[in-house]
């Protein structure tokens, strides 16, 4: 169950183009998983003109400390709302609801595992990563983005996962391309059972696509746009099949942010397909 | 069962003695403040943060006859003090939710308002008469900002025949004992002209108002930002158009019960649609930024009542609508004074 907790914020480092934000979030540690997300409310309710909250992945928490239970999340500066948040200062007072979402499944076996991360989209994957290091499992990471400086968790990820290949779209670090040019050997190499990805939607269907292919499970954290995060104003929808084989529009926010990758209609992000459950009959069809 | 609110004022303090009970129609409520519909699901999920049964009423969000996709995404843009949304009345059909929402509402105690859509005056009627048989139903709201079919997409809101004729309709096929409220569009030359004819087709009472009609466009992409290119314009933005359609009713109609909803976000915002002559009102938008707003909102606004001398609610209703002299014929004789018969 999420708490809304008022919290303070204890730090806001940069990371290359992002901001690593930790503020205070009492109970909030014992609660999270890898893959659960929170949602920051933006300015002061009686001023701001920012109404919807910002989602963030979770990128760790510490329950223990002189402060107390922190949260930590990863913020790119890309519009007014994140940019008041890279603008707070230690002290500053932010309303956090957290944790939310249903996290990354962990395999019970120590299987190998490989991470996929696209830009700041790698922030829940160290949490991740120590968790399945923890049940013995063998972790590869691949970190992709377009450029160096948007990459994220680089330094970490060689700490904790067995390797780490990085992947650039403009070759300033790593290999040239994209992460998922790599994945196919990155997989086979590591003979891989689970593939877990966090980014962008084109990255988590070719996820999907190489892990159905290779019989392997595949993990997906979705980022879509929110104006809730806690299952009220059907925004973030995207069709999904469920067990019974039907397609339906379904919440990122609570059904999600993870998905198994076979479950997300890829192609059909963004529109509604013919055959989703309550799909509009167009005109000429209507009995 | 401890709910998941740390580090504020619980809002458990008592609350200055204000008598905050209210009705609409014959529907008595102990708190004026309600959810409003499609900002709140069916209640559970609002639950994990504050006991819904302590709401003046849930307003569920708009229920068609069958299961309903919605539209495409993007379904959303934030706004300046405020969001546009396109869902497209996504929603599992009157059977799943009578099944599964009401009856939790029924079993959680959960005073609860349910809100019907349709794309013909036959829907809604079905609607209706689907509900007639099942408890849990303390009123109707009928939200008639859907698109007629049967006049070219044109909503129902927009026109007083086609509102009332929905509203005649729902009137009829619905328990008697149930108060039916319909929902008005500010979209309209003059909500006054759709409010009386919403009241003479039977209308119990009002809700003012729904979504005005906005777009936005991404000038990055240069297309709207919505896939539904238009939206429903809600949030602090709205209220002051929201004030004033419940004003321009009011004045209208001395009677009538109303459920005031735009852009409220604080307690002070709500004594504003009370004193324009709401009966009670609903938040919508705000919970998406406080999900525990229905109870913060009703103890600041128990606060800004006893603030103002009021011992009760149902005092500072339509309390802006007194003549300029008022103050000075309360003081002379006080007994006589009736809000009603100012407007």
């Amino acid at each position: 169950m999420p708490l809304q907790v008022r919290g303070e914020v204890v730090s806001v480092r940069r990371t290359g183009q992002y901001f690593v934000l930790t503020v205070t979030a009492p109970g909030v540690p014992e609660l999270t998983r890898p893959g659960h997300f929170s949602a920051l409310a933006i300015g002061d309710l009686d001023s701001s003109s920012l109404i919807l909250r910002r989602a963030f992945s979770i990128y760790g928490v510490q329950s223990r400390g002189i402060y107390g239970g922190t949260l930590d999340v990863v913020v790119a500066d890309s519009g007014p709302g994140t940019h008041w948040l890279t603008q707070r200062r230690r002290g500053d007072s932010l309303d956090i609801i957290a944790p939310l979402g249903r996290p990354f499944s962990l395999p019970r076996e120590p299987v190998s595992c490989v991470l996929v991360g696209g830009g700041y989209g790698a922030a829940p994957l160290f949490m991740l990563a120590e968790q399945l290091r923890s049940r013995g499992c063998r972790v590869d990471m691949l970190l992709g983005a377009s450029t160096e400086e948007k990459l994220f968790g680089v330094l970490e990820g060689k700490r904790i996962a067995s390797t780490v290949t990085i992947t650039t779209e403009d070759g300033s670090l790593g290999d040239t391309g994209r992460v998922t040019d790599l994945l196919p050997s990155v997989m086979d190499k590591a003979n891989a059972e689970v593939v877990y990805g966090c980014g962008p939607m084109g990255m988590l269907a070719a996820i999907a696509g190489f892990a159905g292919q290779r019989g392997a499970h595949s993990q997906c954290a979705v980022e879509e746009a929110m104006a809730c995060g806690i299952g009220v104003c059907m925004t973030c929808v995207l069709p999904v099949i469920g067990d019974d084989a039907v397609t339906r529009m379904v919440r990122s926010c609570v059904e999600g942010p993870v998905f198994r990758g076979e479950r997300v209609r890829w192609d059909d992000v963004g529109s509604i397909p013919a055959d989703a459950l309550g799909a509009p009959v167009p005109p000429g069809e209507r009995s | 069962m401890t709910r998941a609110v740390v580090g504020y004022d619980q809002g458990d303090t008592p609350a200055p003695s204000v008598d905050m009970t209210t009705t609409l129609g014959w529907f008595a409520m102990p708190s004026p403040v309600l959810t409003a519909s499609g900002c709140a699901a069916s209640g559970r999920e609002l639950d994990q943060f504050f006991d819904v049964s302590t709401l003046g009423a849930m307003v569920t969000k708009s229920i068609m006859l069958e299961p309903r996709s919605g539209r495409a995404t993007p379904r959303m843009a934030e706004t300046p003090s405020g969001m546009l949304n396109s869902i497209g009345l996504q929603g599992p059909g009157i059977h799943d939710f009578i099944e599964h929402d009401l009856a939790w509402l029924r079993q959680r105690g959960v005073r609860t308002i349910v809100s019907i859509a349709g794309s013909t005056t036959q829907e809604y009627e079905e609607l209706a008469k689907i509900l007639r048989p099942h408890d849990g139903v303390d009123a109707i709201e009928v939200n008639i900002s859907c698109p007629n079919v049967a006049d070219r997409g044109q909503v129902f809101a927009c026109r007083a025949d086609t509102a009332s004729g929905v509203i005649a309709s729902v009137r009829r096929s619905i328990d008697p004992s149930v108060p039916v409220l319909a929902k008005l569009s500010p979209d309209v030359t003059d909500i006054a002209t759709i409010a009386v004819a919403c009241h003479r087709a039977g209308a119990d009472g009002l809700t003012l108002i729904n979504t005005t009609l906005g777009m936005v466009i991404d000038v990055d992409t240069m297309r709207p930002a919505l896939a539904g290119v238009t939206g429903g314009l809600s949030g602090p933005a709205i209220r002051p158009i929201a004030v004033r359609c419940v004003w321009q009713v009011r004045q209208a109609l001395p009677d009538m019960p109303i459920l005031g909803v735009g852009g409220i976000r604080t307690g002070r915002d709500a004594l504003e649609f009370i004193l324009a002559g709401a009966h009670a009102v609903s938040v919508g938008t705000v919970v998406f930024h406080d999900p525990s707003a229905p109870k913060r909102i009703h103890a600041e606004l128990a606060s800004e009542l006893a603030a103002r001398g009021f011992s009760s609610l149902s005092d500072a209703i339509s309390h802006a609508h007194r003549p300029p002299d008022a103050e000075s014929l309360e003081a002379l004789e006080d007994d006589e004074i009736n809000p009603p018969e100012w407007v």
